[in-house]
């Protein structure tokens, strides 16, 4: 029987690691991802919550994530292909319009 | 035994996350978060969430990650692979359908002679599950499909114009 803290620690670092990557990397598909590290780990949390309250609600709410996440990959992908097609780069670095 | 799964699993998933953070390849980042993302479904097992676990594993192991893939190679980054590295993969490939073999093949003799056990518990569970999703959050689950539906026709509209259109 592992006690829920120990799937709290671990969500923990996989959501540290997720915001780490998201600021280390300079591209943006990989932030992209590092974004999908910080939901699962959210979603990590959820089931650890719903197992150590015996609520089966925790297992909905990963679910609703999981379809969001879905959503949200499509649409920030074409985005990204319509940024690469513009510019074609997709280096945060070459990406500074926004920057006085 | 369960601790020494969950110390595996959260290797694994520590350790990809990790190593993406460290590669400067963007398809290898892709398969890193392939495998942490499978991890994190057997982790999800353990916590008595099987559905869960299996929603993980096909839709954000399988389906989200290839969408990424996919992407990865519009951009087509990088060039031709050296030939060392080919011959690497080859053996690599031949490995792992050997394991993935005769893992199919140990799973459909359990299946043939096991004794059919575990299955009521964990379908009781996924039994609750799907009434608390289709009748005490049926307007959420319902909208979710519209969120879908948006999601597929924003991501035609963005990407799917043709150049200079």
């Amino acid at each position: 029987m592992i006690p829920a803290s120990a799937f709290f620690a671990l969500a923990v670092v996989l959501f540290v690691l997720g915001v780490v990557a998201f600021f280390v990397k300079k591209d943006l598909l990989t932030q992209f991802m590092a974004v999908e590290v910080m939901l699962n780990a959210g979603n990590l949390a959820f089931l650890a919550l719903a197992k150590a309250l015996g609520k089966a609600e925790g297992q909905v709410i990963v679910l609703f994530v999981i379809t969001v996440a879905a959503a949200e990959a499509v649409i920030g992908l074409a985005i990204i292909v319509l940024v690469f097609r513009q510019r074609k780069t997709i280096q945060t670095d070459d990406l500074k319009d926004l920057r006085g | 035994m369960a601790w020494a799964v969950f110390f595996t699993l959260s290797f694994l998933c520590i350790g990809s996350v990790a190593a993406m953070v460290l590669s400067r390849n963007q398809a290898h980042n892709a398969l890193f978060l392939v495998l942490s993302f499978s991890s994190l479904g057997g982790l999800f097992g353990l916590l008595d969430a099987p559905f869960a676990a299996a929603a993980q594993v096909l839709i954000y192991a399988g389906a989200i990650m290839v969408l990424f893939l996919f992407a990865i190679m519009m951009f087509n980054l990088r060039g031709e692979l050296p030939a060392r590295v080919k011959k690497v993969r080859l053996a690599l490939t031949a490995g792992l359908g050997t394991i993935l073999l005769a893992e199919l093949l140990l799973a459909g003799r359990k299946l043939v002679h096991g004794s059919p056990g575990a299955a009521p518990a964990a379908g009781g569970d996924t039994a609750r599950l799907g009434r608390l999703l289709f009748a005490d959050h049926l307007y959420a689950f319902e909208i979710t499909s519209l969120l879908i539906l948006a999601a597929l026709v924003g991501a035609l509209a963005l990407a799917g114009r043709k150049e200079g259109a």
